[in-house]
C-alpha cells in the first residue's frame, strides 16, 4: 500500500473526491466546483497517479464515444479508481474493460438477452415478485429496512432467475459483491472475493453442462464458445452490475422523493409519470458516482486541453447530468422533466447492456411501493441515513421506514 | 426524413427501441438495431431525432 500513502499536491483535486458536507443526492462537492469552473481539468487518483476530470455532458459523451480513449484497464496508464479494482482486473478482465473487437464479440452474445422486447415481457413476474415482497414486508408490522426487504432482493432475484443462480446463495454473493464495490477493500480482499465468486460461478457453469436450463449461463455453455471459466467470469460480471446498481437506485430514488414531497405528490397523482420519473431519478442521483475510467492510446486535443497518449481520463457522468446546458435547473428534481438525455447508464459502446431490465425495474418497484405504501416516510431522522459514499455505487446502506 | 442504422455499430443498448417503438426493433437472436419503418411520418420525427441523439454508439443516421 506504499503508493495510497504518497498524498497529493494540496491544490490538486483528488478523487474519488469526499461527497461531505453537501446535499448527498448532488456530486462531491469538489467535483461540483470543478465542474462550474473547468470542463476538463487535472485531478490525482488517490494513490496520486494524475489524471484528467472531464465534466460536461458534450465532453463526456464524446470521450466515452471515442475508441481513441480505450477502455482496457491491462494498458498503461489506466485509472483504477480503487486498489481493490487494480488488483482485480488483472485477473479476469470481463468485457467491460476490453476494446473491440474483442469487446463487441463477448458483449454480442448477451445483448439478445437483455433487448427491450424480452425485458418488457417479464413485466408480470417482476410484478409478482415486487408485490411478494412487498406483502411480507408489511405483514404484521409498520416499518421496516426498505433495502434489505425490498430494494436489494428484488434486482437480486431478478437477475439469479435470468442466470440461473440458485437465490438461496444471495448472502454469499451479495457480501463478495459488496467487498468487491468497497472503497476500502484491500487487494487481498478484493482478489479473495473475485475468486470466491469465479469458482462458485464455474461450479455453476459445470453443473448446467449436465443438467440445462432456461438461464444465461447455460445458453452460454450451450454456445460452446467459452470455457467454463470465462463463463463465470461474464456471469460474475452479471451478477454483480445487476444487484447494487437498481437495488441503491430503488432505496436512494424512494429517498430522493421522499425529501421533495412536491415531486413525491406529482408522481403519486400522476402515476403516467413513472416512465419519465425514472429517467430523472437516474440522471439525478447518477449512483455511479465516481466516474467511468478510460485510458488515452493517442494524444487527443479535448476543450483546449491535450490529452496525452497514456493518461487516465475519469468522465465524471454525476456532472454531465448536472450539466446545466443541457438541463435546464439540473440541481432539481423534476419528475416531469425530459432527461432522456441523461448519461447515467455512461455512453459509447460501452453503455450498460442491462438498461431495459433496470427501466423495467424501477418503474415496477416504485410505482408500487407508491401505490401499497400511500403513508410511507422515513423511520429516522434524515441526518442519520447511512449514505454510501464509501462504495462505488452511491446510494444508502439502510433505509428504516414507516408507513 | 430517411433513417440508416448501422448494425456493426450497434451495440444494442435498446434506446432507440423505447424513444420511437414504432420505426425501430432489435433482432431477435442478438438484439442488433432493425429499422422497421425507413421513411416515417412527420409526426414520428421528432422521436426518431432523439433515438439518434441518445444512440451510445452513434449508430443512427438521420437525413432530411
Amino acid at each position: 500500500m506504499t503508493t495510497a500513502e504518497r498524498t497529493a499536491p494540496p491544490d490538486t483535486l483528488t478523487v474519488p473526491a469526499s461527497r461531505a458536507p453537501g446535499c448527498p443526492f448532488d456530486p462531491a462537492p469538489a467535483v461540483a466546483d470543478a465542474a462550474r469552473t473547468e470542463p476538463i481539468t487535472r485531478a490525482t487518483l488517490w494513490d496520486g497517479t494524475p489524471c484528467w476530470l472531464v465534466t460536461g455532458h458534450q465532453d463526456v459523451r464524446t470521450v466515452l464515444g471515442d475508441p481513441r480513449f480505450s477502455a482496457d484497464g491491462l494498458r498503461p496508464g489506466f485509472p483504477f479508481l480503487t486498489a481493490g479494482a487494480r488488483e482485480v482486473i488483472g485477473q479476469k478482465p470481463t468485457f467491460i474493460r476490453m476494446d473491440d473487437p474483442g469487446h463487441a464479440k463477448l458483449r454480442r452474445m448477451l445483448t439478445a438477452e437483455f433487448m427491450v422486447k424480452k425485458v418488457e415481457a417479464m413485466r408480470p413476474e417482476v410484478q409478482h415478485l415486487a408485490d411478494d415482497l412487498l406483502d411480507r414486508m408489511t405483514a404484521g408490522r409498520n416499518s421496516a429496512d426498505l433495502v434489505r426487504e425490498f430494494a436489494l432482493p428484488l434486482p437480486s432475484l431478478v437477475i439469479c432467475l435470468l442466470l440461473g443462480v440458485p437465490y438461496e446463495d444471495h448472502e454469499f454473493f451479495q457480501e463478495r459483491s459488496g467487498i468487491l464495490l468497497a472503497l476500502r477493500s484491500t487487494p487481498a480482499e478484493a482478489k479473495a472475493a473475485l475468486d470466491e465468486l469465479v469458482e462458485y460461478l464455474t461450479r455453476l457453469a459445470q453443473a448446467k453442462r449436465e443438467r440445462p436450463d432456461d438461464g444465461i449461463i447455460s445458453r452460454l455453455v450451450a454456445r460452446g464458445e467459452l470455457s467454463d471459466g470465462e463463463i463465470a467470469s461474464m456471469g460474475r460480471l452479471l451478477l454483480v452490475a445487476g444487484h447494487e446498481t437498481t437495488a441503491n437506485m430503488t432505496s436512494l430514488g424512494t429517498l430522493a422523493l421522499l425529501r421533495n414531497p412536491d415531486q413525491l405528490a406529482r408522481l403519486r397523482a400522476e402515476p403516467a409519470l413513472i416512465k419519465g420519473a425514472v429517467e430523472e431519478l437516474l440522471r439525478y442521483l447518477t449512483i455511479v458516482h465516481n466516474g467511468v475510467p478510460r485510458v488515452a492510446t493517442e494524444d487527443v486535443v479535448l476543450g483546449g486541453s491535450t490529452i496525452r497518449a497514456g493518461e487516465g481520463v475519469l468522465c465524471m457522468i454525476n456532472s454531465a447530468n448536472r450539466d446545466a446546458t443541457v438541463f435546464p435547473e439540473a440541481d432539481a428534481l423534476d419528475v416531469a422533466r425530459d432527461a432522456r438525455r441523461h448519461v447515467a447508464f455512461g455512453f459509447g459502446v460501452h453503455q450498460c447492456l442491462g438498461q431495459p431490465l433496470a427501466r423495467v425495474e424501477l418503474q415496477i418497484a416504485l410505482t408500487t411501493l407508491l401505490r401499497r405504501l400511500p403513508d410511507l416516510r422515513l423511520a429516522i431522522p434524515y441526518e442519520e441515513v447511512p449514505f454510501r459514499g464509501d462504495m462505488q455505487i452511491y446510494g444508502v446502506h439502510s433505509l428504516p421506514v414507516a408507513w | 426524413m430517411r433513417i440508416h442504422a448501422d448494425q456493426e455499430k450497434c451495440c444494442g443498448a435498446g434506446s432507440c427501441v423505447l424513444a420511437a417503438p414504432d420505426v425501430f426493433d432489435q433482432r431477435e437472436e442478438d438484439g442488433i438495431v432493425v429499422v422497421l419503418d425507413p421513411a416515417p411520418p412527420a409526426a414520428l420525427h421528432d422521436a426518431v431525432r432523439e433515438a439518434a441523439a441518445i444512440c451510445p454508439a452513434a449508430a443512427i443516421t438521420v437525413t432530411d
